[in-house]
């Protein structure tokens, strides 16, 4: 499926994002990680803590830390955070602030055949429950003699922890390197599978599988910072749903919840129909329903 | 300012506060600090 092409700044705000989130580079060399109290915030988006680079921790990692913990049950601070950003930035963190998000639409610049996922859209409820089953339920049921819960979700199905945490700790350090096994296997052809579906689909893994792209989702029609399509200009001609990655008609939607911010749609418009706004004050400008 | 919008931003910055107070920021840091062996396949 042809695709128009990108451009715009939004690459310098994703490489900024991912580097602010990983600043300890040479930990890779070093294979450990930074013990710092910036370790007690988490950053917006899918980020390892157990990445040798991380300067703070990852949210869905840290939700289930919470939710698992047997004083807790419930994560008032990890969830406050993600209600914070989500209701700032929406799925915007995807778009701009997200390193794993980046990863991919980076594999998708890999010059192959691309290939719709229209007609997979039933697939973007999958996510909603890996946040309700693998990052909640689960750590907050299944628990061990001490009333300790697994976090489900980062050991068995995040390919980032892998990509940012297990692969250069293993290739830095030999005792690490001589306790992988099974689930080290699965999770590396988790991650080879996410990296395939990436050359091929935009972003597999934030419309299928990401429970923070799921939490987020719930924020984008609230959101401080939204889109707005000017019913004055549209024509509804369908440019920006061409453009449109992550499948979403925004002309019809400019705030659905699969919307990424990614800004494609206002390059796309012909007639400058679509832009985005702070929401500073309640706009006028009707909105059709989807 | 879209009223949900100061809603939600309101109730995030009060449960921020309320799981400070209950010390979940510590349980973050200790999680963050040690090597997640879940998250890196050895479990």
């Amino acid at each position: 499926m042809a695709r128009e092409k990108r451009s715009g700044g939004r690459w310098k705000i994703q490489l900024l994002a991912t580097l602010a989130c990983n600043p300890f580079l040479s930990n890779f060399f070093k294979g450990k990680l930074y013990r710092g109290p910036l370790k007690g915030v988490c950053v917006p988006g899918l980020n390892c803590y157990s990445c040798p680079a991380a300067a703070a921790s990852c949210p869905i990692g840290s939700l289930q830390a919470v939710v698992g913990a047997p004083q807790y049950q419930v994560s008032y601070y990890v969830v406050g955070i993600l209600i914070f950003l989500g209701a700032l930035l929406g799925r915007g963190i995807c778009g701009f602030l997200c390193p794993f998000g980046w990863f991919q639409e980076l594999l998708h610049k890999l010059p192959t055949r691309k290939y719709s996922t229209r007609r997979l859209h039933g697939l973007t409820y999958l996510k909603y429950g890996v946040l309700v089953v693998f990052v909640i339920l689960l750590p907050m049921t299944v628990v061990n003699e001490v009333g300790l819960g697994d976090p489900f979700f980062c050991k068995y199905l995040c390919p980032a922890g892998i990509l940012e945490g297990g692969l250069p700790l293993s290739l830095a350090n030999e005792s690490i390197r001589a306790s992988l096994g099974t689930l080290f296997t699965w999770k590396s052809c988790l991650l080879v599978g996410v990296v395939v579906l990436a050359v091929f689909f935009y972003r597999p893994f934030c419309k299928w599988l990401c429970p923070l792209g799921a939490f987020y989702a719930l924020f984008n029609k609230h959101a401080l910072c939204r889109l707005s399509v000017d019913q004055d200009r549209c024509t509804a001609c369908g440019a920006c749903s061409r453009a449109c990655g992550m499948d979403v008609d925004v002309f019809r939607s400019p705030n659905h919840t699969e919307c990424i911010r990614c800004g494609d749609c206002i390059r796309a418009c012909p007639h400058q129909a679509i832009r985005r706004t702070p929401d500073l004050r309640a706009t006028h400008k009707k909105e059709l329903s989807r | 300012m879209k009223r949900s919008s100061v809603l939600l931003l309101l109730a995030g910055a009060v449960l921020i506060a309320a799981g400070v107070l209950r010390e979940e920021h510590v349980t973050v840091l200790h999680k963050g600090v040690n090597l997640c062996l879940e998250c890196v396949g050895i479990g």
